[in-house]
């Protein structure tokens, strides 16, 4: 008998049936085992849900429910008003991809922290709907190819900015909501048990990368994770009560082409003709980042109209929906 | 001791007797005073029971499925656009075999929006897989309620307790509540063996694929047929032990001794049924009337045994199937056709979008199907044809 993970909990054991390389397992994996199984786990329609639980078969060893796509929030609010109207407390959590949160989820989200349910939400964002085969959410990054923003003579991909989802989130001036990926282990322990500490409703959203449809070496998830923090493409920051609480600030800035030239999904900016301007812009866009979290210099001020102006850059952004139509 | 109460009232006094400890719902009228009141109860300390304000009906439905895995007995109320916003929702609590109760507050669905009373709502999740009761009288709504939560327990199936928007909700009638002791006797505390539990660690809603969810549907499907024998169960049991009710169960006759033609209908419908069966029969016609209380599962040998000796057959119905006619027409057609029986059934649609069906229309129609030889597959009471839009114009 293998004893290796005998220090383990494996909430998330072995014999699933995810993609090598699959961020989201391994993120899925390291949130569980740090919770245990002294929890009731509810998972939104997606990968997660799909490669888990695969025709009778579980890989699940705490006790898990699957509804539907939009509902998981709900259906753990529910979970939750039983279990406390029960005298109990144990912890409910959400596990949900980008699009059971960012977009089909958000209303049952927002409902269930807006009503102050003690459930901590987990967002494991891929950035786009891998599981029915890659297409855009509104998580998935500005230029973007997916397979419903493909390059084109006239497009350079998704032409829209990937949605602030934190800021929404943390507007509810909730608890505790926190930015985290698999790159950095000591800092997704530190958060999930911040988030375990704490009362009420909380969120945590993972970058995990997905070798399938980022297009980048099954081998490479943890380092192009740890490069869309490096780059400042994807902040690691802690919000309460709607304000910035802490960042992980970088030693150095990395430009995002390190970042962008890793992954399929970019290659088209360093083929095409358009594609320099959106690299640009998506080096805009993260410098703004690094400015607005301080991720460099602690005392660097937040300049909003410097933002917009980052925000508005690039082809087809939605600021000039007009020129380039919308998608 | 009788009160004289809104059926909404009613309906809360009956939910909170079955001490629901979580109760989801989302504002749709005519269903909003069932909520309201329960609200109250809460408020006052009456009723013990998380009350949440969900952001939408869909979302409602998912609070009372995760409240039920979660080991508790719950409750909710929709209609109209908000039952079928939870559509979605009621084929996962029915597939998931959750054991939970919700009243349908009848009303039409839109286009065009309309807040009034019919069965399109229900009608139109009828395949979801509950167990869907529809009720003629506000007193039924609580007797039904009660009984509900002991169907549904038993059976590990949702049970939808359909009753007529404004016409039962907004309608004050005297209305027996039983005492506590009493209902607690009937309906003993939840237990529900599958809740998520960390001592019990289960996976509910996972995965399957072809070679196993043919079988999953087809136990499904078979539950409901067994469930029909405990809705009569209920009814008989609750009918001994309070004295009062016994509301046939599955269908309710009405005056079908020796009666040619028979109106078969749902929900408070019936009350004007009756009165003009009364009426018809003074003058000397052989009418009687069948209302399915029971029309999930489908009560086909039930129904068939009643009307064995009808010679003409009229469903008088508040939904439709647009482009087919009748809903509960066509079921009985076929019923009636796999029993050998060969009766013509008159479909008519009527009272939709709170239309009154007037005991002057129903008499019409009860004459016209007693004429014989007029059946007709879909016809609409009381239309005026004049006022049909026609795509010819604009």
């Amino acid at each position: 008998m293998d004893t290796r993970d005998a220090h383990r909990h494996n909430v998330l054991t072995s014999g699933h049936r995810a993609c090598s390389g699959c961020g989201e397992a391994m993120a899925a994996r390291m949130v569980t085992d740090l919770i245990g199984p002294e929890a009731i786990y509810v998972n939104a329609t997606g990968c997660l849900q799909v490669f888990t639980t695969h025709n009778q078969q579980s890989a699940w060893q705490a006790p898990w429910i699957h509804s539907v796509f939009a509902n998981a929030a709900a259906v753990a609010s529910g979970v939750e008003a039983a279990l406390r109207a029960r005298g109990e407390n144990t912890p409910v959590i959400v596990q949900a991809g980008d699009g059971g949160t960012f977009d089909i989820g958000l209303q049952c989200l927002s409902g269930m922290i807006e009503r102050g349910h003690d459930v901590l939400f987990v967002c494991y964002d891929n950035e786009a709907y891998m599981n029915t085969g890659v297409q855009r959410s509104s998580s998935t990054p500005h230029a973007v190819r997916t397979t419903t923003t493909p390059p084109g003579r006239v497009s350079e991909g998704k032409h829209q900015l990937k949605k602030d989802l934190i800021s929404i989130v943390a507007a509810h001036r909730m608890p505790y909501a926190a930015t985290a990926t698999v790159a950095y282990f000591p800092d997704l322990k530190a958060k999930v048990e911040k988030a375990m500490s704490i009362k009420g409703p909380r969120f945590l959203h993972v970058l995990s990368p997905c070798p399938l449809g980022w297009d980048h070496d099954a081998g490479l998830s943890v380092t192009v994770a740890r490069l869309a923090v490096e780059t400042g493409l994807f902040p690691l920051i802690e919000m309460e009560y709607g304000a910035v609480s802490g960042v992980v600030r970088l030693a150095r800035q990395r430009p995002v082409e390190e970042y962008l030239k890793l992954q399929g999904r970019f290659k088209h900016l360093f083929t095409g003709k358009g594609g320099a301007e959106e690299v640009r812009h998506l080096q805009a866009l993260a410098d703004t980042n690094i400015r607005r979290y301080g991720l460099l210099d602690a005392d660097t001020e937040w300049d909003t109209n410097e933002a917009s102006q980052a925000q508005r850059h690039g082809r087809g952004s939605y600021a000039a929906p007009g020129k380039e139509g919308a998608s | 001791m009788r009160q004289l109460l809104e059926g909404s009232r009613a309906v809360a006094e009956a939910v909170r007797l079955c001490r629901p400890q979580v109760i989801a719902a989302y504002p749709i009228t005519p269903q909003t005073h069932i909520i309201e009141h329960l609200a109250q109860f809460v408020a006052d300390g009456e009723l013990s029971a998380r009350l949440i304000n969900a952001e939408s009906e869909f979302g409602a439905a998912s609070v009372v499925l995760g409240a039920v895995a979660g080991g508790t007995r719950a409750f909710t109320a929709s209609a109209s656009q908000g039952l079928l916003l939870m559509t979605e929702v009621l084929y996962n609590i029915a597939g998931l075999r959750l054991p939970l109760v919700m009243v349908c507050a009848n009303r039409a669905v839109g286009a065009p929006i309309n807040i009034f009373s019919d069965h399109q709502d229900s009608m139109s999740v009828r395949d979801a897989g509950w167990v869907q009761l529809y009720v003629e009288s506000n007193q039924e709504a609580v007797d039904t309620i009660i009984q509900a939560y002991r169907i549904a327990e038993a059976c590990e199936l949702p049970v939808m307790v359909c009753m007529d928007g404004f016409f039962l909700t907004h309608t004050f009638e005297p209305v027996a509540i039983p005492e506590q002791a009493a209902v607690d006797e009937f309906l003993p505390p939840f237990q529900f063996a599958r809740a998520l539990d960390p001592a019990r660690p289960m996976t509910l809603g996972g995965g399957s694929e072809p070679d196993n969810y043919l079988e999953y549907r087809a136990g499904h499907h078979q539950a409901m047929e067994q469930a029909g024998e405990v809705v009569a169960a209920m009814d008989t049991e609750f009918s001994g032990q309070f004295g009062r009710g016994g509301y046939g169960g599955l269908v309710e006759p009405y005056c079908l001794e020796g009666a040619e033609t028979v109106m078969v209908t749902l929900g408070s419908t019936m009350g004007a049924v009756r009165d003009v069966v009364d009426r018809l029969r003074a003058d000397g016609m052989a009418v009687g009337a069948l209302r399915l209380r029971c029309f999930r599962p489908f009560p086909a040998q039930v129904i068939t045994q009643q009307l064995a000796s009808a010679a003409r057959i009229v469903v008088l119905e508040k939904a439709i199937s647009a482009g087919a006619g009748g809903i509960v027409a066509g079921e009985l057609r076929a019923a009636l056709y796999q029993a050998g029986m060969s009766a013509p059934v008159d479909g008519v649609i009527g009272g939709l979008g709170g239309r009154d069906l007037t005991p002057a229309v129903i008499e019409a129609i009860f004459r016209r199907a007693a004429a014989g030889n007029a059946s007709a597959a879909c016809r609409f009471a009381d239309l005026n044809a004049d006022a049909v839009p026609s795509t010819q114009e604009s």
